[in-house]
């Protein structure tokens, strides 16, 4: 038994250093422009206001680019079931947690301990929303888009009539920072129906031993050193208009993504 | 709430499963305790500095050697996954789901909370100066593999040789439930034919202080549902099923009849006050499984033994269930083993349905008001047609699974 796995793109979120949305994406990636002035961090305007100064980057990068994909396929958040993908969550928070352990373990705050959770984001997500729809939180190394996209794929077999997909990662820091790299941030929101609409690309998912050519184009050189960087060559395809993306999806494992424009 | 109500879901053959806590490793060890009602739980001696607590810890983590070929991987966390991984003839299964359908169809999805990042503070409590005077990590801890999320679920298909699709779950401490729920997805989607599905999570200083910082850990042995708890006991273990497609290999006794997640959009660290996220997973879990609530006979209960989560949580399950449910918390025996609680919990709910033995509540004498004639704290023996399991995580994260006999 093997279904179509395929998915109509409503809606895409984008924030990256000197992006900071899926317009400025498309102008880096067609005609080499960038904005002269990016904001250093996202708004994260889904936050209160107290908790958009504390936030983690990494929550507030997710929330940005989630929230402008909702926007943009004009559906209500809290109606989506949501896939949040990080290969490393919020490393601050890791190296927070770690130093204060070496040194002082009864000064933990709570607070940090709680934002330490992989599925921080997809957690401030459903609060700021308002969604009682599932939120899943996953990482597969470089591979976690890939994984990412696949499940939300699955959800839609499954009978969901749209999924909200969020892919982040954020800069590394401390002494796991030598270890574990990874730089700047980037976030990257997809809302994901069965609905077929003119004019919106289509993706269709299969799982391959083997990869296709593809040179690194202007976002993965731009964006390179962040871990999140595997998901570019797919944003990349869906601002060229190119008919094929390849992603790596784990060990020895490629995910083939054919993209229809209608 | 908005979202639609999920459509029936296909059942899935369990071809085994299994789980290592502190009660002991495999299925046998587990019912022995679980019959006996001995608890697993000791005076908390892990790290140098053990807060005045008990634990739930495994005996014989400390002696796993690796294989070589897998020695990179070596950290507690992923000798509690080999450990659990050699047991009950889960190996045999996937031998068997290789032989049918290839490796490359066979997904292996892992739930963690932590992953290994007892590791990473090792590192941390022993850091070297290093170039640019930026501290560094000590040589034998510099592999990249152990010191991020995805390292369980990594391990395990290094130590398998699965090759299908491989994803580590982390939603706190829904995660190993919710790897039931993602690896029926995947074989229905028709990304794989069969999973390895588990969860591991071990002990470390990350969830002891931090739970601590949230006074949310008891002195004293936990009690699930008694008026007098005053927190949860912290566990550690590792356990797996392996799922296939019905239809395409041996038919098994038990299946995966149904899951439901939802989220309580409430808050981070506190569930929802009407327990509406609770009540929102068992109900599409029901749903899924296309049962009615009076259909199911065992209900192994979230339970932490926290003021807060155990009150919402019965008051949910009586808006939900006849009072002939036997509903029970089985965090007294383990303690709280929080991303494996999903695994194991559900071996605990195969395990009623196999043995008909129904675990009730251990260490708990005095019911919460809250509790309805469901929460059970004797154990008891029946005969019954499905089992559920709850696990509910920071983050407000529910997912409720529906296991039950084939035919």
């Amino acid at each position: 038994m093997r279904q179509v796995r395929e998915a109509i793109v409503e809606g895409i979120g984008f924030w990256g250093n000197g992006l900071p949305d899926w317009d400025a994406a498309c102008a880096w990636v067609r005609e080499g422009r960038r904005p002269p002035q990016a904001p250093a961090r996202p708004a994260a305007t889904l936050l209160a206001a107290n908790e958009r100064r504390r936030a983690p980057a990494t929550v507030a990068v997710a929330l940005d680019a989630a929230l402008a994909a909702c926007e943009a396929a004009g559906r209500e958040a809290a109606t989506l079931p949501s896939v949040f993908a990080s290969t490393h969550g919020e490393m601050s928070i890791t190296d927070y947690m770690c130093t204060t352990l070496a040194g002082d373990p009864r000064a933990i705050s709570p607070t940090r301990f709680h934002n330490s959770v992989h599925n921080a984001a997809a957690g401030y997500w459903t609060i700021g929303t308002g969604a009682h729809a599932p939120a899943t939180a996953i990482s597969a190394g470089p591979g976690s888009f890939a994984q990412g996209l696949v499940e939300a794929v699955a959800q839609l077999a499954a009978g969901s009539e749209a999924v909200l997909l969020v892919a982040y990662d954020g800069p590394a820091c401390g002494p796991l920072g030598t270890v574990v790299p990874s730089e700047g941030l980037l976030g990257i929101a997809l809302v994901l129906s069965r609905t077929p609409c003119p004019g919106l690309p289509v993706l269709r998912l299969e799982l391959a031993g083997q990869t296709g050519t593809q040179a690194p184009g202007p976002l993965s050189r731009l964006l390179a050193g962040n871990a999140m960087q595997p998901a570019l060559p797919l944003l990349e395809a869906l601002a060229l208009e190119q008919e094929r993306a390849w992603l790596p999806a784990g060990a020895g494992q490629w995910l083939r993504v054919d993209i229809g424009h209608g | 709430m908005t979202a639609a109500p999920s459509p029936r879901q296909l059942p899935l053959n369990i071809l085994a499963h299994s789980a290592t806590t502190a009660l002991g490793a495999g299925l046998d060890a587990q019912r022995r305790a679980l019959a006996q009602r001995r608890s697993g739980l000791r005076r908390n001696d892990f790290g140098s500095d053990p807060l005045d607590c008990w634990i739930g810890r495994v005996e014989g983590v400390e002696d796993v050697v690796l294989p070589p070929a897998l020695s990179g991987f070596a950290c507690r966390n992923n000798a509690l996954a080999w450990l659990a991984l050699q047991q009950d003839g889960l190996l045999d299964a996937l031998a068997g789901v290789v032989a049918r359908h290839g490796a490359g169809r066979v997904a292996v999805v892992i739930g963690t909370s932590t992953s290994s990042i007892g590791a990473t503070e090792e590192a941390y409590a022993h850091l070297q100066a290093g170039a640019d005077d930026v501290a560094c990590f000590p040589p034998d801890l510099r592999r990249p593999r152990i010191h991020t999320p995805h390292a369980p679920g990594d391990f395990v298909q290094a130590a398998t040789g699965l090759r299908g699709p491989c994803v580590t779950v982390a939603t706190a401490c829904s995660s190993s439930a919710k790897v039931f729920a993602q690896a029926a997805r995947l074989i229905h989607a028709g990304f794989a034919d069969a999973a390895l599905v588990g969860g591991v999570d071990t002990l470390c200083g990350s969830v002891l202080f931090g739970f601590h910082s949230l006074q949310l850990v008891a002195s004293d042995p936990c009690r699930p549902f008694d008026a007098h708890r005053s927190g949860l006991s912290l566990g550690e273990a590792g356990g797996y099923a392996v799922l296939e497609r019905a239809g395409a290999g041996p038919d098994t006794a038990l299946q995966l009849h149904g899951y439901g997640e939802s989220s309580d959009a409430h808050h981070m660290s506190a569930p929802h006050p009407q327990g509406l996220g609770a009540r929102l997973a068992m109900q599409r879990a029901l749903h899924g499984a296309g049962l009615d609530a009076a259909q199911v006979g065992y209900l192994n209960l979230h339970g932490t033994s926290t003021p807060a989560n155990d009150g919402i949580e019965a008051a949910a399950v009586a808006a939900l269930f006849p009072p002939s449910l036997h509903a029970g918390s089985t965090k007294g025996w383990t303690g709280h083993t929080l991303g494996a609680a999903g695994i194991v919990e559900s071996v605990f709910a195969l395990l009623a349905l196999s043995d008909g033995l129904l675990p009730g509540t251990l260490n708990s004498e005095v019911a919460d008001p809250a509790c309805g004639p469901q929460i059970r704290f004797d154990n008891a023996r029946a005969d019954i047609g499905h089992a559920m399991n709850n696990s509910f995580g920071f983050g407000g994260n529910n997912c409720s699974l529906v296991f039950g006999k084939a035919g």
